[in-house]
Parts: structure tokens; sequence; C-alpha cells
């Protein structure tokens, strides 16, 4: 941010903690961008003329005669269709060595779409893995994150799904990325001959973790350019969101407020919900959606971040290694997708619905037969069949290296029905068993 | 905005800290009073929320991005108050009843307020009180037909005390903001009554002369409220459980299905694309009890999870208060809030701004008294005239971690008389809907006035039935603990006959397919078939030679069930799979030893 004229410049701070620094100022707007000794600062409190700026690499070094300029705005996108194929910062600042982008300059963290103006998502992606596409089909305009624990590939799968999903754009939000996967993400774009379709925000583990939280302002302002000025079809991709909330809570504990549950602010739903619903799908073709990461502590969705985000979002896709078979699957107990119904058995085969519940019900009955195994039981001929039938529809259904159509999906199902159950056992309506059981 | 004050407090913005705003006051104002802050141009719509001194701490239900200190504060002089009148039905509001269909642009922009009620539109006015009656607040001057549910033309809440009509306009079309009826109060001054009338929201509206306890069933289509645990005309329930235990599916299925004559749906802090889903369903579903379409009855107040947070408070009482505007009409209304943990987080949010002493969970200490001042506002009333009308209330809770001794439940729990407890282990195992037959109650079920109509509608022996199976779900729970502890071996054959006893109850009763067409609603009256249907399989004297056989016989039985649940009720099919059903329980019972 260059000085330009007109702008007023104050030399003298009153109170400085550790992320935030108090002056006196007069004609300070609410959420104003500054500058604190060129540090970029933001308005978070007026009180009289006493405003308080929170400086996103923190205080070190501030001193009291520090120079502290007000941009006059609130943090803002350059928009454009030179968006494209490039690399930013938290700020929208280039990152890969190119030119500032020219365009129109758009507040970030703008108001909701009316929601009488959004349409029902209603257009399938297909990514080829059956433990979404069959289990938990995706939509245009649906926001769903990977809950996963830390250990596990959810960067490599998001990649592989937005690289299988048919958008126009995908935009990447970066959280505390480690640089190794930051440069994951490059490569696999750049391999795949997609990086003229892709923009990056990008905040690594090396920058100041309070910066994270512009970064999916950014990226959502960035596809709404896209998705309504554009009508293009737009893949957000935001991980890790767990990292964005504990930004938050550092910045709602800086700010002496009283925390809530797992010490997060209060404010987390609204906070992350404001994000999550710019989700959208537009009468006119064109979309927002978002695939997000929640990083979990132990599998443990009942942790404050994966349990608001999961009262916000359109389901969630659980990763979890299969140790029976040695492969990361989806697991469809603790997966779901709410906006399948708008598609399964529509927009795929009529028997889609039926098929997918009773394979699930019956992969419950094999871990019930697992649990009587590990207590020492004997099972019976049904508990054996369903604990082969399970291994088999885990390794080519459930694994997260699956890649078919939906159909074959379907075909696959019922071939395993019909080698390990009787049509009574299975229990599904009588017209599909008559169509398609062989 | 108005002027219908004249000597309106103005104030000036001193600070803002998110959308608490603190306003220097030049004047009296009230708690809870409305008023605007003018940005730019804009003006922004805020409520009091504490006063101290001169100064007013304002809540603003809208982004407070750019706002400076020194903006000019008008003050209203009133609470947040709605207009009511013809119209409200099939209309899409937000939290503060803004009409969004008639707000411009894709997105909602700061400061835009439109009309709640269409005054271009005319009703077809009909007179039903006469010069010379003697009326108070509430009663009825006329009614207008809004898709073919009469709307009555009342006497204004606001009006206290007596009045004689002084005159009342013909049979005619008219706007609602012209001139229907002249009254008098006891000085003879006259006042002149519109068909709209405004209300503040936070206030309950009491033109009723009692509130009896309920005593109707109020039936759903759900099996596993309407037989196990029902909801009454007037009740209060509600619905907690953790994300993905199926919350949404149930209220709306509810929405869609139950028998009433108004909805009100408040989605308060909820995702904007089930909203959409409602706005694009409910013109095109039908009634079941009418025929008509579902929109046609229904009103839906959208304050989506992005919206701005200080309206879900509003969206709640702006949905009550339509409710309690239809009751007084006579009419049985149905008002659902998905979900009311929205709300309790909202007044958590704004309580933590103000630096107040947080009770648990960081939740503001009265938050139980909201709670249970807010449902207290359902029931079962006899208005003046001596008719009845009824606000069922249903709200879903998101409890935190799926933890059910959080504050937010705790605090409904006490207030409402149903119990609706979704099970993870249930949702997890799909088996939908997931309400635990075990943890939900219906405390009406106690009561002696339902037992009693129950009786009479359903059959004498309903009440008894009901309990029955519900003990055939404990048992059957039981017996599963056990044969899990003993294995199957080590048990005798009773245990297993005890818990699939169960599972036909909860596969065939309990579990029921929100998406298929047929078995989404089951009329009260086929719930009666399948219940005798069931009761008499379960106490069939069945004869197993041991264990391994009892599975395979009643995974059958069920089987045969659900495909009946399939069938149209009473069809060829349906009476054929009960034919086979009978002949397989007569072929056991034959081999009895």
């Amino acid at each position: 941010m260059e000085t330009k004229a007109l702008q007023r410049i104050y030399t003298k701070i009153g109170q400085i903690t550790k992320a935030t620094c108090t002056l006196r100022a007069t004609d300070v707007g609410y959420e104003e961008l500054a500058t604190v000794d060129g540090r970029p600062a933001q308005v978070v409190k007026i009180v009289g003329d006493n405003v308080t700026l929170q400086i996103f690499s923190g205080t070190e070094g501030i001193r009291t005669d520090a120079e502290v300029v007000f941009a006059g705005k609130p943090p803002t996108l350059k928009v454009g269709d030179e968006l494209a194929g490039r690399f930013f910062n938290s700020f929208g600042d280039p990152i890969d060595g190119g030119p500032q982008i020219e365009g129109e300059e758009r507040e970030i963290g703008g108001p909701s779409v009316n929601p009488v103006r959004r349409q029902q998502p209603s257009e399938l992606i297909a990514t080829g893995i059956a433990g979404i596409d069959l289990n938990n089909t995706l939509v245009t305009g649906q926001k769903i994150p990977f809950f996963a624990d830390p250990d596990q590939p959810f960067n490599q799968v998001m990649a592989m799904v937005a690289l299988r999903a048919e958008a126009d754009k995908i935009i990447l939000g970066g959280m505390g990325l480690t640089n190794d996967d930051y440069l994951f993400f490059k490569d696999i774009f750049e391999n795949a001959g997609a990086l003229h379709r892709i923009i990056s925000f990008v905040n690594t583990t090396e920058d100041p973790p309070v910066e994270r939280l512009l970064v999916p302002d950014m990226a959502l302002t960035a596809a709404e350019y896209f998705a309504v000025d554009k009508k293009e079809k737009v893949l957000v991709l935001l991980t890790d969101m767990t990292l964005f909330a504990d930004a938050l809570s550092i910045v709602s504990n800086r700010m002496d407020q009283i925390p809530s549950k797992d010490s997060m602010p209060g404010s987390l739903y609204s906070d992350l919900a404001r994000l999550y619903e710019k989700a959208v799908q537009f009468g006119d073709g064109g979309s927002i959606t978002i695939i997000a990461v929640t990083t979990l502590s132990g599998g443990d969705i009942t942790h404050a971040i994966p349990d608001n985000t999961g009262y916000i979002t359109e389901g969630q896709l659980f990763l979890r290694r299969d140790t029976e078979i040695g492969k990361v699957v989806i697991d469809p107990f603790r997966s779901l997708s709410r906006l399948k119904q708008l598609v399964i058995g529509k927009k795929t085969r009529a028997d889609h619905p039926q098929v997918m519940n009773a394979a699930i019900r019956l992969y419950a009955d094999a871990a019930n037969a697992r649990t009587k195994l590990e207590n020492g039981f004997d099972l019976t001929e049904y508990d054996k069949r369903t604990l082969d039938f399970a291994k088999e529809y885990a390794e080519k259904l459930l694994a997260i290296d699956v890649n078919m159509g939906t159909t074959e999906m379907l075909d696959t199902a019922w071939a395993l029905f019909a080698k390990y159950f009787s049509p009574e056992e299975v229990a599904v309506k009588k017209e599909l068993v008559e169509e398609y059981w062989k | 905005m108005s002027n219908e004050q004249e000597n309106r407090t103005t104030g000036k913005v001193n600070g803002i800290i998110a959308n608490l705003v603190i306003v220097q006051a030049e004047g009296p104002f009230a708690q809870n009073e409305i008023c605007y802050i003018v940005h730019n141009g804009v003006w922004l719509m805020a409520e009091v929320i504490k006063a101290q001194g001169e100064l007013a701490y304002v809540q603003v239900f809208e982004s407070t991005r750019g706002l400076k200190p020194g903006s000019t504060v008008e003050f209203t002089g009133h609470m947040l108050e709605v207009s009511l009148g013809p119209g409200l039905l099939s209309r899409n509001y937000d939290g503060l009843l803004n009409d969004l269909d008639t707000m411009t642009g894709i997105f909602l922009k700061r400061g835009e307020y439109t009309a709640t009620l269409n005054t271009k539109k005319k009703w077809d006015f009909k007179p039903t009180a006469k010069p010379g009656d003697q009326v108070t607040a509430g009663d009825w001057l006329g009614e207008v037909d809004e898709n073919g549910i009469a709307h009555r033309i009342m006497v204004p809440f606001k009006m206290e005390g007596n009045y004689t009509v002084k005159s009342v306009s013909q049979a005619g079309s008219y706007s609602p903001d012209e001139p229907i009826a002249r009254l008098l109060d006891e000085n003879d001054e006259q006042i002149v009554v519109t068909m709209i009338q405004r209300w503040p929201v936070k206030k309950a509206i009491k033109a009723y002369r009692n509130k009896p306890r309920p005593f109707k069933l109020l039936e759903t289509g759900v099996r596993t409220i309407d037989t196990l645990n029902p909801m009454v005309e007037g009740g209060t329930g509600f619905i907690p459980g953790p994300f993905g235990s199926g919350k949404t599916v149930l209220q709306q299925a509810i929405s869609k299905q139950a028998e009433a004559d108004i909805v009100v749906m408040a989605a308060c802090g909820e995702r904007a694309n089930e909203v959409v889903e409602l706005f694009k369903e409910f013109p095109e579903l039908e009634d079941p009890w009418t025929g008509r379409k579902l929109m046609e009855r229904t009103t839906i107040i959208a304050n989506t999870s992005n919206m701005p947070v200080a309206a879900r408070e509003a969206s709640v009482y702006s949905a009550m208060t339509i409710a309690e505007y239809y009751r007084s009409m006579g009419h049985k209304v149905l008002m659902l809030a998905d979900s009311t943990s929205r709300w309790a987080q909202a007044l958590r949010e704004m309580s933590n701004r103000m630096e107040e002493l947080p009770g648990p969970d960081a939740f503001p200490m009265d938050l139980p008294a909201i709670v249970s001042n807010f449902y207290a506002r359902a029931g079962y009333v006899v208005l003046n005239n001596g008719e009845t009308g009824s606000i069922t209330f249903i709200g879903t809770v998101s409890p935190a971690g799926g933890n059910l001794k959080e504050p937010v439940t705790e605090a409904t729990k006490k207030a409402t008389r149903c119990f609706y407890a979704l099970s993870q282990q249930r949702a997890d195992s799909k088996r939908y809907p997931a309400i635990d037959p075990i943890d939900s109650y219906s405390k009406y079920l106690e009561y002696p006035e339902l037992q009693k109509t129950l009786a009479e509608t359903i059959s004498p022996a309903w009440t008894g039935q009901v309990n029955q199976l519900k003990n055939i779900m404990l048992r059957g729970k039981e017996a599963a603990e056990q044969i899990n502890i003993l294995g199957d071996d080590s048990v005798s054959v009773d245990y297993h006959l005890t818990f699939w006893k169960s599972e036909v109850v909860d596969a065939v009763l309990l579990q029921q397919d929100a998406f298929d067409a047929i078995d989404a609603r089951t009329p009260l009256q086929r719930q009666r078939y399948m219940v005798d249907l069931l009761l008499k399989i379960i106490n069939a004297p069945l004869g197993f030679d041991g264990f391994e056989e009892v599975q395979p016989f009643y995974k059958k039985i069920i089987d045969k069930l659900r495909q009946m649940n399939y069938s149209e009720f009473e069809s060829e099919q349906f009476l054929a799979f009960r034919k086979e059903l009978d002949r397989m329980v007569a072929e056991r019972t034959a081999v009895e030893v």
C-alpha cells in the first residue's frame, strides 16, 4: 500500500498489546485497513476517538511513535480475468513474480446472496470415487468438507476431486499450508495442464497465522467474480479450515473475549457460516462449490471446529484407513452428502438410492459381526457372509483409488449382493430386485 | 424512518465493536427501542439492548463495516414491530419481515427494507360484525379469503379496553390499508381500523379467553411421532440431534404433512440451500389435507446463517407473532424453528460483546428464562368469541458436539413437553428418522384428555397398544445388550425372540423413508392397521428349534412388512404381502414344539 496524498498519518500510539495497538484518530471507518510501521493492520474496535488496530503480523518491535496510515477502505481484491493462473498472498498481492492485477477493486467479505435469488442445486459433480459418487454424491453449489486426521492424504484426494470435477475455475485458499503442500498443489495443477483455470491465495506456515483470516474471503471474492459476472462454475478449495479457526481463537483471545467450547470464540458458528454460505447455485449457470478440509484431532468430531462445521456444511466426507484392505476409504457411516437426494435416482439410475442404503446397511451388519468376533463369540453363517461382503465392498467401492462411472458402481453393488446374499436379506424394493438381481 | 413521532430522540455514533454500536443519545430512549443509524445515506436498523446514562448500546441488524463515529442516529419511539394483515401467507421474508422477493439485485443490500404486505393488492372483504357490537382487542370484524383460509380482520391487538362498533364497510374489494371499520372508545373517540395492524414482536399476543390443556392429536404422518410419541394441537416439542442425524429432513416432513391450517417456518441461522428447497418445493407440493399447494398455507422466514446475526433473534419472534396472529383467527397453526441453538448463539455473541458475566458455556445467564418464555407463547386457546385456535411449536436444537447436557438443550427440555431425541447411532446405521425410541418422550401421552380423544378417534385399545410397543422396544434393547455380553448361544432363544420382535417394530414402524412417495406419509388409519398387524405377529406363539432359526425368519417378516410400507394402502399388492405374512406366521406357529 503506497502512501497517497490526503492520507491521514498518525505517530502517537497509546497502547500496544501482543496483537493490537490503540491510538487516537478521527474519521476512521470500522474494518478499515491501515499500516503500522508498514505492517498491515485492520480496525477492530472504535470507542470515541480511540481506535484499536489489529496488526496481522503481531506487534513485536512496534514503537509508540510508529507511523500509522489509514487506507480509508476495508480489504479489497482487484478482480479480472487476469486472476487466472496466478498465485497470491493473503492480501491479494502476487507471490509468483508476476505483475499486479489491473481490474475492478472489490471489497472482500461482501454481502450475502438473497436466498430467493438462489437456485436449488441440481447438477451432479462426478469424481469417479464411489465413496463419493455412490454414497455421498456431490452437487454444484454445495459446501462440504473432508474430515480427516492430519496424517491422511486429504490434500491429494481434494486435488484429485478438483481436477476430475468439470469446473471452469478452481480457486485454492491455502491456510497454514506447509511449503511442501503448496508445491504439491502447484505441481499437480501444472502437470494436469490446468494452471490456466486455477487461482491460488496462499498463506503458508511461514507467514503470520492471523493473516490467514483474509484468505477465504479473498478466494470467495474471486469466486463471486467468476460465478456472478462470468457465469462460470467455480470450485473453491479451502484447506485447512481448522487452522483458520485456530487463528480466530488467537484473535479473540487477544481481544479479551470470553471463550466458549474448546477455547473457540462464541461467534465461531457465524464466522464459519459466513464463508461456507458463499456456496451458491445461480439460475444462469454460475455456481460456487466449496470443498474444504477440516483436520481432526484423533477422529474427534465433537470438537468445536468440526462440530460447528458439520452444522453449517451440507455433509462431510470422512476419511478413514480401513485396516482390512490397507487403504484409505470414505467412511460410509460418518460421511454424508445432504444434497445427494437432489440428484441420486434422478440424474443417476433409478435404483441408486436403494442400492446405496442396502449396501451400507449390510456393511453395518458386518461391523456388528466384527464386534462379535473381537469379543470372542461365534459367528453365524450370515455374519461370515457379511464380513466377506464388507471386505470386497471396501476394496471395490469404498477405497479412494476407485475411478468409474456411477452406473458401473451400481452394477458392482448388485453383483456383490447376488454373490453374498439372498434378495430378502438385501431388502430393497421388489421391482428393483426383479430388474437388477443377477 | 417515518415521521410518526414529533419529538424523536436523536444521537451520534460513539463506538463500534462488530455489530454492537454505542450511541450518545441526545434525549430519552427506551430499552429495546428501534433506531436507525445513518451511514452514507443508508439507514441501518438497530435495537437498543442496554442503556447506560446517555449511552445507548444498540445491536445493528446489518454489517457495520465502514461505520464512523459521529454518524447520526434517529430513534423511532417504538420496539421492533411488524405489520400484520392479509398477504402474509405464501411469502418469503427475512427475520425482520422484509419481503425477500421484492428486493432488488442478487445480493442483499445493506439498509434495504421492503414492505411486509403488498398494499396494492385488493381483498374481498365480508363484514361479520355490525354497528353497535361491543368489541375488544382480537375480536373479529370481518374476513377476507386468503388462499382459501378465512383471514379475519380483527380489532387491533394494541387497543386496550372496550369499544363499540360504529360502522363496518360493506362487502366489497378493498386495499389492506383502506379503512374497513370505525370503532368508538369509551370516550366516544373514533378509531379507524384497516386490515393492517402493527405489533411489537417481543410481546405475546394475549387476545384470548383462556388456554386449556391440549387434548387433540396433531397428525404428522410420521409413524414414530404419531404412534409412539404423539404431538398435540397446541403442544410444544423439540428435536435435538447432532449434525447429520436428520433434524432438517424430519422437520420438513412435519411441515409438509402435518394437519395444520397454517405453517410458519423460521429458518434461523441455518443453511440457505435448505430454505431454497422450501422455496422451490412448497409452491409445487400439495397439502395432503386440502389438495391446495403447500405454499398457500405457509409463511417462510429466512434468516440464513450468513445473514446478520442480530436479526436471528428477531426472526423467531417475528415468526411467533405471525403464528399468534393466525391463532387469533381461530386457526390451527404449526410453527417450526430450525434451529433455536443459533438464536441462543446470537444472544451469546451479543452478551459477550457487552462484557456481561457469562453463564455455562459462555451463554447468557438468563437463557433458560428466555427460552421458556418463548415456548410459553404456543398453546391451544379459547378465543373471546368461544372459537378455538392453536399454535403447535416444534423447535430444533443443535447441541454442541451432540452432547445433550449442553445449556440450550437443557433449557429447552425444561420448557417443552415432547422430546424427540435424534440418535447418532441410529443415524449412522441409516435408521431414519433417527428418533431414539427409548430416550424420546411425549408427556401428552400421559394426559387423560388426550387418552380420551385417542380412544374415541383411533380405538379404545390405542394407548395400551402404544405402551406395549414402547415396552417391546425397551425389552429388545435389554435383550440385545445381554446377547452382546453373553454371546448368541449362551442366552436362551427367548432373548433372540425379544430382540427380533423389537427389530420388527423398529424396521417397520419407526423407520420410514422420507423420500419414498408412499412411505413418507402414513395416515393415522394406516398406522392403526400396521400397529394391529405388528402386535398380531409379535404376540403370535411362534416356535423355534434354535436361535439360528430366529434371525432368518424375522428378516423375511421384516422384508414383507417393508414391502407393505412401500405399497399403496390396501392395494392388491399390499394385501398380497399381507396374505403371505399371515401364511408365514401360521406355518411357524404350526411347527411349534
